[in-house]
């Protein structure tokens, strides 16, 4: 009855890969596993020699499985960089902080340094609080916005080179389904690339060296090598929105496996007419951080909450920014309307 | 008449949450004429141990795509999946890949 591994022809096969259809053992599946993750790195020339790399690191089984196939490579393949961890703590109570705790225990079973950086250092409130003002309808606008800024802060903190981070192919999939489904075209073009350059002052670089990698390999990955993750939701109001498209591309890969790579091949196929008009990227007249309009969006996000008026960084008031930025008053009307918020 | 059979369930990443965050499960299954198999757990899981929000769990008369299931420590679809005949002692394993990165 037991399957025999196609590729050693010797053990008990454990796994069906999605990928190739094919049975291998636990050791012939890590060392494809790994291998593939080499190749992608290697043919995307992801890293140089003496570079430091930050592993993005929120205890999830995506970056835990990074940060220990990029240990394991580094030292099988001398890659010659210096990893380290780095890990943002939003302020979430009963959720980021037992999921630090894992980051802490997989700082010491791979022997990484841990850098942590926290909304409450970096922008004076944390999760927590900001849910208490602006309710659960829009806190995850906040936190995406926020961690992505409070990366590269960390970042800039330890003279990182690179950040990479543990998105996965079914992640990518995920990604350019929301944007088609959100007519996003700016980052529909983006959002398929392996890496990107350092788009400004303040912005590392990042790369994804898991982007073919399978959700279900990496999570068998982590089954069979008994890594240590942390698997429990954002207590504050997971994305519908997103919920539905992961939902969508999960009942397609039931049918054909395929799927996630197909809708991969697509995003990174597609090109935008020209003509198409694209935000014009330039940086933030507060905080210098990349933006497309006169103030970056954390800083936006920043003001509404510190002024008391939520809603400011919630849908389109582009043209206030200006007023901001010089300190001018806003008139009662503009008030009013920022103050309000559904919870 | 098949005899009752005594087998340990495990829910993981994330999954066990519709079980009371309670990860392993040592369960016995009441003897019936037929062997048990995948497709009759999942019914006997959905009757006698969800306690809510059954969709989350299981999809039609299989599990919801996106959580992986092992039976034995492999992959059960190289086992037959709904169709494995499941023995005394035996091992599953059901892993939700839908929660957290
Ligand atoms: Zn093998
Ligand atoms: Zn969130
Ligand atoms: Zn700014």
């Amino acid at each position: 009855m037991p399957v025999l591994c196609s590729s050693c022809a010797e053990k008990r096969a454990v796994l069906k890969r999605p990928k190739t259809a094919h049975s291998l053992c636990k050791e012939c599946f890590f060392w494809a596993f790994e291998e593939e993750v080499h190749q992608t790195i290697v043919s995307a020339q992801l890293f140089k020699h003496g570079e430091t790399v930050g592993i993005g690191a929120s205890g999830g089984k995506d970056s835990t499985v990074l940060a220990h196939v990029m240990k394991v490579l580094n030292e099988r393949y001398n890659y010659g960089l210096k990893l380290l961890l780095l890990s943002v703590d939003e302020g979430i109570t009963g959720y980021r902080d037992d999921s630090l705790e894992t980051v802490k225990r997989n700082q010491q079973q791979y022997e990484l340094p841990l850098k942590i950086v926290s909304y409450e250092e970096l922008y004076g409130w944390t999760m927590d609080a900001i849910v208490k003002q602006v309710g659960l309808k829009n806190n995850c606008t906040f936190c995406g916005v926020f961690r992505r800024q409070a990366l590269d802060r960390g970042a800039m903190m330890l003279k990182v080179d690179k950040i990479c981070t543990g998105h996965n192919a079914d992640d990518v999939a995920e990604t350019v389904l929301m944007n088609v489904l959100r007519g996003d075209i700016a980052r529909l073009r983006r959002c398929t690339a392996i890496s990107t350059a350092s788009e400004g002052e303040g912005v590392v670089p990042r790369c994804k060296p898991l982007k073919y990698a399978y959700e279900k390999e990496i999570v068998l990955y982590a089954y069979f090598k008994k890594l240590d993750y942390f698997s429990t939701e954002c207590i504050y109001s997971p994305n519908a929105y997103r919920g539905h498209a992961r939902t969508f591309l999960k009942d397609l890969e039931a049918v054909r496996p395929s799927a996630i790579m197909d809708v991969i091949h697509s995003g990174e196929n597609l090109s935008v007419r020209e003509g198409v008009k694209m935000p014009v990227q330039g940086t933030c007249g507060r905080c210098g951080y990349i933006s497309s309009q006169a103030l970056c969006k954390s800083c936006v996000l920043l003001e509404g909450l510190n002024r008391g008026l939520p809603r400011l960084g919630i849908g389109k008031h582009h043209r206030l920014h200006e007023k901001i930025l010089s300190q001018q008053p806003l008139t009662q009307k503009e008030e009013r309307k920022l103050k309000a918020v559904d919870f | 008449m098949a005899a009752p059979i005594a087998i340990h369930l495990e829910f993981g990443g994330g999954a066990e949450l519709l079980f009371g965050s309670v990860k392993e499960h040592h369960v016995t299954l009441p003897n019936q004429s037929e062997p048990w198999d995948m497709k009759q757990l999942l019914v006997w899981i959905r009757g006698n141990m969800l306690k809510e929000r059954p969709e989350l769990f299981v999809q039609g008369d299989t599990v919801r795509p996106g959580i992986l299931v092992l039976i034995n420590d492999a992959d059960w679809e190289l086992m037959g999946e709904l169709e494995y005949e499941l023995q005394d002692k035996d091992n599953v394993v059901f892993i939700s890949t839908l929660h957290g990165g």
